[in-house]
This record gives C-alpha cells, structure tokens and sequence, in this order.
C-alpha cells in the first residue's frame, strides 16, 4: 500500500465500481484440496456428508416454507437469510458427498434424485411447526446442536470438511443467536407466548435423542479423525439448551431424557423418516423430477 | 400506529473501509436488540457493512419543513463558502 495516498486505506481497489452494494467477496473453500484423505472409506465419508448435508437441505426447505408466512416482514427475511445459509452448507456437502461417493453424481442428482429412505438428515430437521414458536424452539435447538458439531468438525482430518466447518460455524452462531433471542422473548413473554412456547420446547423432546446417537459410519470416521462423534456433543448441547431456557423462564427439566447408546431405535441416519419427509421431498424435487436436467 | 405495531427504527451502516455511517433505511422491532438483528438481515446481506448504529425513530429531532427559507435558503447565495476555486486531484474520490 502507497503512504502518498491517504485514501489507498479507505478504497478497494480490487471491485471498487460496486462500492456501494457491498465489495471483498470471498470464496471460503479456495485453495482447499480436494484430495479424499489417506486411508478413510469413500462410502462413508459420503455417507457422512450426506448426513450433514441433508440436515441442512431439508430444514432449509422447511425455513423456506415460511416466506410469505411470517409474523413480521424483518422475520421473514431473517429466516430466508437462514435457510439460504444451510442450503449454502447443504451445496457443499452435497457436493463432497458426490466426489467421496465417486459414481459422478452431483449436488442437484443428491439432492433431487434420492428417495425418503435414501435420506439420512435427522428427524428434528423435517418436523413441521405448528407456529412461530414450534420454528424457533426448533431452529434453535439445531443451530445450538450444529454450532457444537461445526466447531468440532473444523479440526477433521478431511481438509474439505474442515473448510466446510469452518464457513459454517460463523453462520450457525448467528442462528443461534437469533432463535434462541426469539426463545427467550417468547417463554418470558405474555401468558400466551410462555404458553406456545413451552409446548413447543415439549413437542421437541421425541427428537431430540437421536441428534446424539451415533451411527456407526460416525463411529467409524470418528475413529479416524475425521467425524465428530456425537455423542460428544450431549453435554454442550444440555447446558447451552438448559441456559437458554431457564433466561426463557422455562423449566429447563423440560430437557431431553438421554437415549440409551444400545438398542436405540432407527432413526433418520438409516434412512427412517416420518411421513413429513416424503411430503417435503414431493415439493422439493417435484419441478425437477418433472423437468429432467432443466435449467434457469 | 396502533399500539400492537413494533416501534419504528433508522438503522446506519458503515460500509467498508472507514467511512461514515450511512442512513440506508427503516424498520420495526421490538426493542434495540431485535433491530439490530433485523438490521443485519435486510441491510447487510450483501455483504455491504461492518458496523450498524440503530436508533428509535422518535428519538430523531428534525428541522421543521415549515423553516426551510430561514433554516436554508440564507446560504444560497454565498458561494464564496465553496472550496470551488481549489483544484482537487483526481485521486481524491468520495468529494
């Protein structure tokens, strides 16, 4: 940078034209090498990014569910902006998964072209909401979950999940931040809002075990360094999920039981879904199903 | 405005790179916290910004329409309160 110009400081050279629409746009997976690494199982490696990649793809599906039915214009843009977040997350991963898998399908054959059972996302991510509460209390959970998962998984041994990781932890503590505001707001509400949202943390509890029940392809990357176990992940998750809601005002023994390890039932990692999957995924893919490798 | 409506909020953004804050608009929010985040959604998601100010639209005191000729007009004909008569290097932008 030149000293004889004292507005070298203040100007982009790079794309000043656009200064006023926003400029220093960056690409967070440049220079990230794409090489699978040494030693680690191709089928579940994309097994795993499938898992993550879909959590994300479909509740970004159902934040989009919202546009045009939020109580307030500045909300409904807030959970665009969230959603197109997770579908960045779900691009990615996605796109990872097909590379892992190695038989040349893409993020659009992924997310387009796989059947309910070929799903892997948790449940908590399909759920439909009742209301506003039932969103937030969800999306909170999730975020208060991935942000823990994310922050883990930035140190795999997987350069391209690590980068994955590292763009997403940034975006998933703003969507924690923002639910878990409207949480409080609401359980230390009116009588009304407590109400709603104390049946909506309750109505969370069936799902919630499963977020920290590990499926054996994480046992197995995990193992290797490059998942994060989940089961690992129980104890931020319930002081972080208590703390927001007891400053909600709520009971914070309204918190999950916790899953025995053996046994469990089979849950969204193997591909069992709840009616609600198939309803999304006939929305989702409907357009594209019925125009095969159109493009806009 | 009914007393059910979100007071209403003048969010400034600071762009990038050191210049001033910006008036780029308006909205309604619940209560400073909530408008900040709101703020962000609509006014940075174009990666336009590095900082935000919010402020309670009623706590904005503006000079009166009405006042225009005495507030304004007297300063229209004194040019010689112009730096017109300086040449400004091409390298100077934002003037």
């Amino acid at each position: 940078m030149a000293f004889d110009d004292a507005y070298d400081a203040l100007t982009d050279h790079e794309d000043d034209a656009r200064w006023a629409y926003g400029t220093g746009f960056s690409d967070p997976l440049a220079g990230v090498p794409g090489d699978l690494p040494d030693g680690v199982d191709r089928e579940d490696l994309a097994a795993y990014c499938l898992m993550l990649g879909d959590d994300a793809l479909i509740l970004s599906h159902r934040l989009q569910q919202w546009i045009t039915r939020a109580p307030e214009l500045e909300d409904e843009l807030a959970l665009a902006n969230i959603g197109l977040d997770l579908l960045g997350q779900a691009r990615l991963l996605l796109t990872r998964a097909g590379a892992a898998e190695g038989r040349g399908r893409d993020e659009d054959a992924l997310a387009m072209r796989r059947e309910v059972a070929e799903f892997r996302n948790v449940r908590l991510a399909e759920r439909g909401d009742d209301d506003f509460a039932h969103l937030v209390a969800r999306l909170c959970a999730f975020s208060v979950w991935r942000l823990e998962l994310l922050q883990q998984l930035t140190g795999s041994r997987d350069p391209m999940l690590a980068a994955i990781a590292a763009k997403g932890v940034k975006e998933v503590t703003y969507h924690r931040d923002y639910a878990a505001q409207w949480v409080v707001r609401l359980g230390d509400g009116t009588g009304v809002s407590r109400q709603r949202m104390a049946a909506a943390v309750d109505a969370l509890t069936p799902v919630l075990g499963e977020l920290f029940q590990p499926h054996p392809v994480e046992t197995r990357l995990a193992a290797e360094g490059v998942a994060v176990d989940p089961a690992g992940l129980r104890a931020t998750f319930d002081d972080i999920w208590a703390y927001v809601l007891t400053t909600a005002t709520l009971d914070p023994a309204a918190a999950p039981a916790v899953t025995s390890s053996t046994g469990a039932p089979a849950g969204g990692r193997d591909g069992v879904h709840g009616p609600e999957l198939g309803e999304i995924l006939d929305e989702m893919q409907g357009l594209a199903r019925s125009v095969p490798g159109g493009a806009w | 405005m009914t007393s059910h409506e979100w007071p209403l909020f003048e969010v400034f953004v600071r762009a990038k790179r050191g210049l001033n804050h910006v008036h780029v608009g308006s909205l309604r929010a619940a209560d400073h916290e909530m408008a900040l985040h709101h703020a962000r959604d609509l006014y940075t998601r174009r990666n336009e910004g590095v900082s935000i100010w919010v402020v309670r639209s009623d706590a904005v005191v503006a000079s009166d329409p009405a006042a225009k000729e005495s507030f304004f007009e007297p300063s229209g004909d004194k040019a010689y309160r112009h730096p017109t008569h300086y040449a400004i290097p091409d390298s100077v932008p934002h003037i």
